[in-house]
């Protein structure tokens, strides 16, 4: 299925959960905030949220230089 | 407000969310920069040049000719006399605005001294370069209802979130915990200068509508762009997480101090040894290291170089080794060269 990451579109596995497609993207939790269809997820229920067919997310770095 | 001030100020008056009033409120406020390297800079500068009443910019560092790609404060004499930071950008900053009181305090924010030093601030800014000084900050803010305004950049990356204890989520209810591991730092990933630039902007104008009450103008989101890739986000950062240590539970971990910021300057190939709280005289330490060594010092500054290590002392006792990550290696050189 599609879905779309950062206003790309990116081929994913199906009915993959949010927590297994930060681990394939090879994203650390602690270093990333996840908005799912304009609404944020919090890391404790990223492993509930299974993602569906065209949908959005958006996921914030964070970072610490400055 | 006199009348040179209104001149001074005249653009800013003129722009219609701001005016006379707004103007007079900046003139009455006190706000703190903390971290001044590429966006503390950015920030101080803007800040003082738009009038706020009194800064405060407290920097644990000292300038190097790398600071000066980014770090816009400073120049090449201020690198030459490894000059603190703090000090450097007070005698900057006077120099382009004699009417606002600014102070520079050369400190490593700890659980210990941010009470002090943050006292009767109106809100502050974020420019440090590590994660947890932002979890103290975030304490701060939160304990004693303070608003901030967190920013980071590296490489072409930039994130910036407004905190309003009370209203929406603290920067702990969207991080729960500092990222762990090696972080990517401007140190070890680079940084474009005008990464740092655009979320120092959009931190400062954040700041402004703050300190003029204008909290409807705050946008509200967790805001992130990078200048290369062309990409700019606003993400929604939602209610405050129920079970967020920091503005639910109200446990202050970094305040307590039972989370101290480790010694290691992430990236820098140093240690920074802060836990030692005695004047250092530096005129003994000249006539004493002379013969073992390099030295250079100034009123602010003392370093020693003793291949491959350059020690560099503040008048308090802190120091930063550079040579090593090593903290256990780098206790031992103060001990024998600066003092047990």
């Amino acid at each position: 299925m599609e879905i779309i990451i950062n206003g790309e579109t990116q081929e994913v596995p199906p009915q993959i959960s949010l927590q297994d497609l930060i681990g394939l993207l090879e994203l650390e939790g602690n270093r990333v905030a996840v908005e799912l269809n304009q609404e944020i997820v919090r890391r404790e229920h990223w492993a509930e949220v299974e993602l569906r067919d065209q949908d959005r997310l958006e996921i914030v770095h964070f970072v610490g230089g400055g | 407000m006199d009348a040179r001030e209104r001149e001074r100020y005249s653009r800013q008056i003129l722009y219609r969310h701001i005016g006379e009033t707004g103007q007079q409120k900046l003139l009455a406020s006190r706000v703190a920069v903390v971290g001044c390297g590429a966006l503390g800079s950015q920030q101080a500068s803007m800040l003082v040049r738009a009038g706020v009443g009194e800064l405060l910019i407290v920097d644990r560092d000292y300038v190097e000719e790398s600071n000066l790609q980014r770090q816009t404060l400073f120049d090449e004499n201020d690198a030459a006399q490894s000059l603190p930071k703090a000090v450097a950008a007070e005698a900057h900053l006077r120099e382009a605005n004699s009417g606002v009181k600014v102070r520079g305090i050369v400190a490593d924010l700890t659980a210990e001294n941010i009470a002090e030093i943050l006292s009767g601030i109106h809100a502050f800014v974020d420019g440090t370069d590590n994660f947890e000084t932002r979890y103290l900050l975030n304490d701060f803010s939160v304990q004693n209802n303070v608003s901030w305004v967190y920013g980071a950049a590296v490489g072409s990356y930039g994130v910036t979130m407004t905190i309003v204890p009370g209203s929406g989520p603290c920067l702990a209810c969207l991080f729960p915990e500092p990222p762990s591991g090696i972080n990517t730092t401007c140190d070890t990933e680079g940084i474009i200068n005008a990464a740092a630039s655009a979320v120092a902007s959009i931190q400062v104008a954040e700041i402004l509508k703050l300190l003029l009450g204008d909290h409807n103008a705050l946008h509200g989101k967790l805001l992130s762009l990078d200048v290369w890739e062309n990409r700019f986000q606003a993400v929604n950062p939602g209610k405050p997480a129920e079970d967020c240590q920091a503005c639910q539970k109200r446990e202050f971990a970094y305040l307590s101090g039972s989370r101290a910021a480790p010694v290691t300057l992430c990236g820098r190939n140093s240690v920074q040894i802060h836990e030692r709280k005695r004047a250092v005289d530096f005129g003994e330490l000249e006539q004493r290291l002379k013969p073992l060594g390099e030295v250079r010092s100034n009123p602010f500054v003392f370093q020693f170089t003793i291949a491959p290590y350059q020690m560099t002392i503040f008048p308090d006792g802190r120091a930063i080794i550079q040579g090593t990550t090593n903290p256990g290696l780098a206790r031992s050189l103060y001990a024998r060269y600066i003092g047990a």
